[in-house]
């Protein structure tokens, strides 16, 4: 889970990691109050969870509370990139001396974390690493070790920081680190960490991932999903259990096991081609496909009012082929009316010929079956198009 | 012969009294593979019956390993309980470790990856993978033995049933062994482990390796092809029509920006020589060319 700005300076001042005030506003009202509380300058930054947002007039400096007003309201409703800003941040405006970059990330490729830091900040690293290299420190973490005292030191030291700052800098790494293992992160980022006019080292800017992996040992973790930006499908199936992601398209897709569901996609899409269709959606089953688990995934796609047709792949491997059959055979029951949309099946591995006999005899009048998945799939794009 | 494992393994399974852990004990023996024994913390002590077998349960992985000789276990822990299982495994510095669960937090992977590394006597395979088999010797995992017999075919995937439909679209050729390496973002055993393995053995003919979005782990092992690998090499990517910025089942499986997508992941393939197929089917066909000559 991607947190919000305001959600990730929250986060970082519950670690004591320096931040400046901030608040978050929904309305530019809100917005005004909370410049007012805050006295002076502010600065209004809408909340979108995509980069490119000062570029695109997302970020204002206000003068007082009234400007605030003004700002906020002009940004709220705003689109960034796709993202509509429903929320804005108030944050106390600091006059900025320097701007530095300092993460942490899960480095897939090195199976560990990676800390990077460095004088140039404020701008993208890929970029300093590019042009600058010299001044990014890169260093590997071992998750066991973690980062002592002398080894923060040392990477502030590589990533040229001046001298007077060091100390300082390095201690923010401390707690970053605390606060990227006690919140079990994937990415903790402060792009701007400033160094003020009156010498205080402060996270302007953070980004942080979440694993939600590890939301059995984090409550309060919960409190932070973005509840409004989930389209009501998403919605509906995760409340279900369902691994479920809307897409734009006619076909749609239910299959067991993520790289199999993927691979459908795409297989639909190629056949789509043809008539001008796609694939309307990503769920994944899962290996255990019972009756009820099928009946959930087939009453959330046959919701989707873009929907024209539903292809079901599954390979049978734990679950034998005769049960999922079962299991469709009995949503289409449990749905009864609301199922009026062409559903094509194609059933391989573990007990076929049972699974293909028991749909064979109950010859749902919407349900057919292919054999293959590319004969299946071009078969229900065809009837998403007609 | 065969990669990592075969009739000669010695195996338990941690978490064995659990639902998941028996139903996967008793397909495990069913086909062929050498049970030896089970890992429950606080059930040392006990036995249980499955497919006629009596398999003790221990305490420990160090005790299973003194009682029964084990050479690898097969992890059915629930996630919670992963880490201090795995742990437990690599300090028996038992040689093979076959992680089952899947959502285990990626700081748990991360650590004890980093502990097995730092051991240097356990190859983690997974976590959140089906396992791997070498038909007719052994099977360590969820991978249906039905599929296919053995062949001398080579794969290496990163998802399960993707793993079970090209084992079924070659199962007229059959496999040396199959390995489903997981989809988290941290993994033991990678693409190229398998490659290099594969290379190596002399059963081995040609290899199919299966990806999908996401990370950079099909562009490092194209490189490695080109450097290591004389044997053939076809390859398929999932993922080709995936929209950026959404997560697809796997936690490692997303397209951000430009990087981690299918597209990219197949130029790199082909740059090293990997024909690659658009469709499970095609790359099936272009392995059926290779071997058929």
């Amino acid at each position: 889970m991607d947190l919000f700005e305001y959600q990730a300076r929250d986060l970082f001042e519950s670690h004591n990691i320096p931040v400046l005030a901030g608040a978050v506003a929904t309305t530019a009202d809100e917005a005004a109050q909370a410049a007012e509380v805050m006295g002076g300058r502010v600065v209004v930054k809408a909340q979108v969870k995509i980069g490119g947002r000062g570029k695109a007039g997302g970020v204002k400096v206000a003068e007082n509370a009234a400007d605030a007003k003004e700002k906020a309201s002009a940004i709220l409703g705003m689109d960034i990139k796709g993202h509509t800003v429903h929320k804005v941040m108030i944050a106390q405006a600091a006059p900025i001396a320097e701007e530095y970059y300092m993460a942490i990330l899960l480095d897939r490729a090195n199976r560990n974390f990676l800390v990077m830091a460095s004088v140039a900040g404020g701008m993208e690293i890929e970029e300093v690493a590019h042009t600058q290299p010299e001044k990014l420190a890169r260093v590997g973490i071992d998750p066991n070790v973690g980062i002592s005292s002398e080894l923060a030191l040392e990477i502030v030291r590589k990533g040229q920081f001046p001298s007077a700052v060091e100390k300082d800098v390095a201690d923010v790494l401390l707690k970053l680190w605390a606060a990227f293992v006690a919140e079990d992160a994937t990415l903790m980022e402060i792009n701007p960490l400033v160094k003020t006019e009156d010498g205080r080292i402060i996270a302007l800017d953070g980004k942080v991932t979440l694993d939600d992996s590890a939301d059995f040992r984090h409550a309060d973790h919960e409190a932070l999903v973005d509840k409004s930006a989930a389209n009501p499908l998403e919605a509906a199936a995760k409340e279900k259990g369902l691994n479920y992601v809307k897409l734009s398209g006619e076909v749609g897709i239910i299959g067991n096991g993520a790289g199999l569901v993927m691979s459908t996609l795409d297989v639909v899409a190629y056949a789509g081609e043809k008539y001008g269709v796609k694939p309307a959606n990503f769920l994944d089953i899962g290996g255990g496909a019972s009756a009820e688990v099928m009946a959930n995934g087939l009453s959330i796609i046959l919701g989707d009012p873009e929907v024209k047709s539903v292809f079901v792949n599954v390979f049978g491997g734990i679950t034998a082929c005769d049960a999922v059959a079962n299991g469709i055979v009995q949503a289409l029951a449990m749905l009864g009316d609301k199922a009026t949309k062409p559903i094509v099946v194609r059933l391989d591995g573990n007990n076929v010929l049972e699974g293909r006999r028991i749909l064979h005899e109950a010859a749902h009048p919407l349900v057919q079956q292919l054999d293959t998945m590319d004969g299946a799939a071009a078969k229900a794009a065809e009837l998403a198009a007609k | 012969m065969a990669i990592f494992i075969n009739e000669n393994s010695k195996v338990i399974v941690q978490g064995m009294t659990g639902s998941e852990g028996t139903k996967h004990t008793r397909r495990m023996i069913a086909s062929g593979t050498n049970i030896v024994g089970g890992v429950t913390p606080g059930k040392g002590g006990q036995s249980v019956e499955i497919e006629g077998k009596t398999l003790p349960v221990f305490n420990s992985v160090s005790e299973a390993v003194a009682a029964t000789g084990a050479n690898a276990s097969v992890v059915f822990v629930p996630p919670k309980f992963a880490k201090a299982a795995v742990i437990d495994a690599i300090d028996a510095a038992l040689p093979l470790v076959v992680v089952i669960t899947e959502g285990i937090p990626v700081h748990d992977s991360a650590a004890f990856y980093a502990y097995a590394k730092s051991k240097g006597t356990t190859q983690l395979v997974g976590p959140n993978c089906p396992g791997l088999i070498s038909p007719g010797k052994s099977n360590l995992g969820i991978i249906p033995a039905d599929i296919t017999g053995p062949g001398r075919i080579g794969l290496v995937s990163k998802s399960g049933t993707l793993t079970y439909q090209m084992m079924y679209e070659l199962r007229d050729f059959g496999f040396s062994t199959a390995v489903g390496i997981g989809g988290d973002p941290i993994i033991g055993t990678t693409h190229i482990d398998c490659l290099r393995a594969f290379q190596d053995d002399p059963d081995t003919d040609a290899i199919v390796m299966i990806g999908e979005i996401g990370g950079d782990a099909e562009e490092r092992a194209a490189a490695f092809i080109a450097e290591y690998v004389t044997k053939p090499v076809v390859g398929y990517v999932a993922g080709f029509t995936a929209p950026e910025g959404k997560t697809m089942g796997h936690a490692g499986a997303i397209v951000s920006g430009s990087s981690g997508t299918a597209a990219a992941k197949k130029e790199a393939l082909e740059a090293a020589g990997v024909a690659v197929g658009k469709t499970p089917s095609e790359t099936a066909a272009l392995m059926r060319k290779i071997l058929q000559g």
